[in-house]
């Protein structure tokens, strides 16, 4: 962000080291993400217990992350620049526990699943929103990476893509579920995968509007993309304000 | 962007008129041949406290010096542009200086008591300027010590000297002595950088009660304090306005890449 360095170095080390953190911390649920779809494609309990231990180093990062944030803004009282690269530590932190847990949710799932199988179109759908998902969260931690506004704009207004596909994919299920009542327990465990990994799309979401925030010091603004021509799974409320 | 285009940020609630008491327009400012303001221009906004930030040398106690002309003490020192109190240039050569001086008061870096008992220091003010019957007198030294949150420590010892206090309580007497003779506007040139952790709680407790009616400006080498007692700041360099706007913006999001230094500690 600014080519100058602090004069007490110790700070600026500390905040590099919480970037850091934020980035393995990033790569972690990458990870996390695809083993747990590929453990639900491929039925694979075993991948799948390794991703709920895994989980456990995400949420030890975090606490770390946070302990050490609170500690540099209680002895350095950050300004500026440097008092967003803190908050934004905290709440990408967040945001990315979040996503270890959605994630060990659908390794959970499983196992409880077990060795039914699903239609094969039904597997492609939901590889293909896991994919976008996963493309994003790669970006906007790229975008993070590399203190660049534009790119997490644009992740933040791709997620309009994911809901869709998510939508198409709630009403696919409510097709097989009423066409066979045999399969509402796998299906109604498949929706909540799909639903994780759209809630997953939300928290790289989110974290865009972050980097955004961090780099340029404004809010993003405008509302998020809604995907709400054919939005059936989105409930109506009469209260909702108009977008 | 240029200084200008920042120097007048919007009213913070709309339908609230924010009105310049002290205008400072295009100022300039020389010690000897040394131009040490460039062309500075900044409102005091009524009944706001105005932070002056800067490293060493960067001309804001200067500014404050001259805002109550005591630069004129001094052989070799002038000031060209324009100060305008309520639209009155108080750089006006036939202006009385001890007038504009009870009308912009001044506290310094270092407690200045005077030799003098605790009442007297604050009393030597009101002196100057008026001559009240006795009582009254008390009347107006016991509110600005009241005013000044010092009255219930000194009230059973008002006629021992005034150096015997501590430093905090030295500060605040003379912001007594300040308030005394019903300035307009105050000035605090680090008024703070001498004293403890406690007392400084206190002084800035009462900077921020003292703004419901007077106007304020503030020097200080203490980010925090500025970024705590202020409701606006102004970055100065070298003798330039380098940025000026709401606290709460300058200090999450100056728009100037040396302001943005200087606060995050980083520069060069």
């Amino acid at each position: 962000m600014t080519e100058h360095d602090h004069i007490v170095s110790a700070f600026s080390h500390e905040i590099e080291e919480l970037r850091t953190k934020i980035l393995r911390m990033g790569g972690l649920t990458e990870q996390l993400l695809a083993d747990a779809v590929a453990a639900l494609d491929s039925r694979d309990a075993e991948r799948a217990a390794a991703v709920i231990v895994a989980d456990r180093r995400v949420d030890a990062l975090q606490s770390e992350i946070d302990e050490e944030a609170i500690r540099t803004l209680a002895r350095r009282q950050p300004m500026a620049i440097d008092l967003r690269e803190i908050i934004a530590v905290i709440r990408i932190g967040s945001d990315l526990e979040r996503i270890g847990d959605l994630a060990k949710n659908i390794a959970k799932r499983v196992a409880a699943i077990g060795a039914e199988r699903h239609s094969a179109r039904f597997g492609r759908g939901l590889g293909h929103l896991a994919g976008l998902v996963l493309a994003q969260l790669k970006d906007v931690l790229d975008a993070y990476a590399r203190r660049d506004a534009a790119a997490a704009v644009t992740v933040r207004n791709r997620d309009g893509e994911i809901d869709a596909l998510y939508n198409s994919l709630f009403r696919e299920l409510l097709t097989y579920m009423m066409e066979d009542p045999r399969t509402i327990t796998m299906s109604t465990h498949l929706l909540f995968c799909a639903k994780n990994i759209e809630r997953i799309g939300d928290h790289a979401t989110n974290i865009a509007e972050t980097v955004h925030y961090v780099v340029s010091g404004e809010p993003l603004r405008e509302p998020r993309p809604k995907d709400d021509s054919h939005n059936f799974a989105r409930v109506p409320y009469p209260a909702d304000p108009a977008p | 962007m240029s200084v200008h285009e920042t120097a007048l940020p919007a009213a913070p609630s709309p339908g609230l008129p924010i009105d310049e008491k002290v205008a400072i327009r295009n100022l300039s400012f020389f010690y000897g041949d040394a131009k040490v303001l460039k062309d500075i221009s900044v409102p005091l906004y009524r009944g706001k406290v105005t932070a002056f930030i800067g490293p060493s040398g960067c001309g804001k106690s200067t500014l404050l010096r001259v805002l109550n002309r005591i630069y004129a003490l001094y052989p070799n020192q002038r000031a060209e542009g324009e100060v305008l109190l309520d639209g009155e240039d108080i750089l006006d050569p036939s202006l009385d200086v001890n007038l504009l001086r009870a009308r912009i008061g001044m506290v310094f870096q270092k407690p200045t008591p005077f030799p003098m008992s605790i009442y007297d220091n604050v009393a030597f003010g009101i002196r100057l300027y008026e001559r009240l019957p006795a009582a009254e007198l008390e009347d107006r030294v016991a509110a600005a010590l009241t005013r000044a949150a010092l009255w219930d420590e000194v009230k059973d010892k008002l006629r021992m000297s005034g150096i015997g206090l501590s430093g905090g309580q030295q500060q605040r007497l003379c912001i007594a002595r300040t308030i005394a003779v019903s300035p307009e506007v105050i000035l605090f040139d680090e008024p703070c950088s001498a004293l403890d952790p406690i007392s400084t709680a206190r002084i800035e407790e009462l900077i921020d009660e003292l703004k419901a009616d007077y106007t304020i400006a503030i020097v200080t080498h203490n980010m925090q304090q500025a970024a705590r007692t202020s409701d606006y700041t102004a970055f100065m360099y070298l003798g330039d306005l380098v940025e000026f706007g709401e606290t709460s913006r300058i200090f999450t999001h100056p728009h100037e890449r040396r302001t943005e230094d200087y606060i995050t500690g980083r520069f060069g």
